[in-house]
């Protein structure tokens, strides 16, 4: 008997690993969180400026990619629906227009950052230091920043869901023991979040 | 352990949220057309958060998770809400 107590599992806890990921997103948020303060109180102290440099971005462009993250977010869900069905070739599928709608986001997005290089606009550059304003400065700089986070954190979503794919396949990841995919989810639903408040903060200014 | 035992979403209902999302999204963009002056921010932030309690309570499972993870993330709201507000206190009356 003494040998059966003794025998351990490697120890898995499905909500330990749940809320672990939450307290990370906490950190997340209040990260992006300290940087939408920012952003509001220059946009306060220069709302004119920000209005101005606002129309320079493409409102379409920046449809197109919300409604992109919406439909990915929709689809890496529903992959978690299908690991728990047990239906692994479906959650592979799903798990891998995920990432390449990701990809699309970020190639959408490198066009946008493309054409503001062209109009001389970047951090520091000559056109901005001399020809505009503090507030417009301002504006481009968070612009930058911003954004730059946000698709930082696409490109680290996506390294987690391919590794996470990888363990569907291997069969690690299954539906008694679905955590990393879980997490992984939840990790992209929170650059989702993200980008529900940077769309209207930055692109909707009129 | 059964308690444990996950509720599966159904996948239509994903589809359902998605389809409100975008909705909500060409809502906002919409609402910012019209010029509503300073209410067009006020306007958009609603929608905004409209959309974020849809992804937080389906996409993000805290609807069929366990109350004090809904409790937490709706601290973090405050603790967030709190700040802004006494920061703006601070601008506002300089």
């Amino acid at each position: 008997m003494e040998h059966v107590t003794q025998h351990s599992d490697p120890h898995y806890d499905q909500e330990a690993s749940k809320l672990g990921m939450w307290l990370f997103i906490f950190t997340e948020l209040l990260l992006f969180g300290g940087l939408f303060l920012v952003y509001s109180i220059y946009r306060f102290l220069n709302p004119e400026a920000f209005q101005m440099a606002g129309h320079e971005l493409n409102l379409s462009i920046g449809a197109i990619n919300t409604v992109i993250l919406l439909v990915s977010s929709m689809t890496i869900a529903m992959s978690t629906s299908a690991l728990q069905k047990k239906n692994k070739g479906l959650t592979v599928f799903l798990l891998e227009v995920t990432i390449i709608l990701a990809l699309i986001f970020l190639i959408n997005k490198y066009f946008e950052w493309g054409v503001k290089f062209d109009h001389g606009i970047w951090p520091g550059s000559a056109h901005l230091v001399n020809d505009m304003s503090k507030g417009e400065i301002l504006f481009f700089g968070l612009y930058f920043v911003m954004t730059g986070l946000h698709a930082l954190h696409i490109v680290v979503g996506m390294i987690i869901i391919i590794v996470a794919l990888n363990k569907v396949q291997k069969g690690t990841v299954h539906a008694d023991r679905p955590s990393l995919l879980e997490n992984a989810g939840l990790y992209w639903h929170l650059v989702d979040l993200i980008w529900i408040f940077l769309f209207p903060l930055f692109y909707l200014i009129h | 352990m059964e308690k444990e035992k996950h509720h599966i979403v159904p996948y239509k209902v994903y589809f359902y949220i998605l389809i409100a999302l975008i909705v909500l999204t060409f809502m906002s963009i919409g609402i910012t057309q019209i010029n509503l002056g300073e209410y067009s921010v006020l306007g958009a932030m609603i929608f905004s958060t409209i959309k974020s309690v849809l992804v937080l309570t389906w996409f993000m499972h805290l609807k069929f998770d366990q109350p004090f993870l809904r409790f937490m993330v709706g601290f973090v709201a405050l603790v967030f809400l709190a700040i802004t507000f006494i920061t703006f206190l601070d601008y506002y009356f300089r």
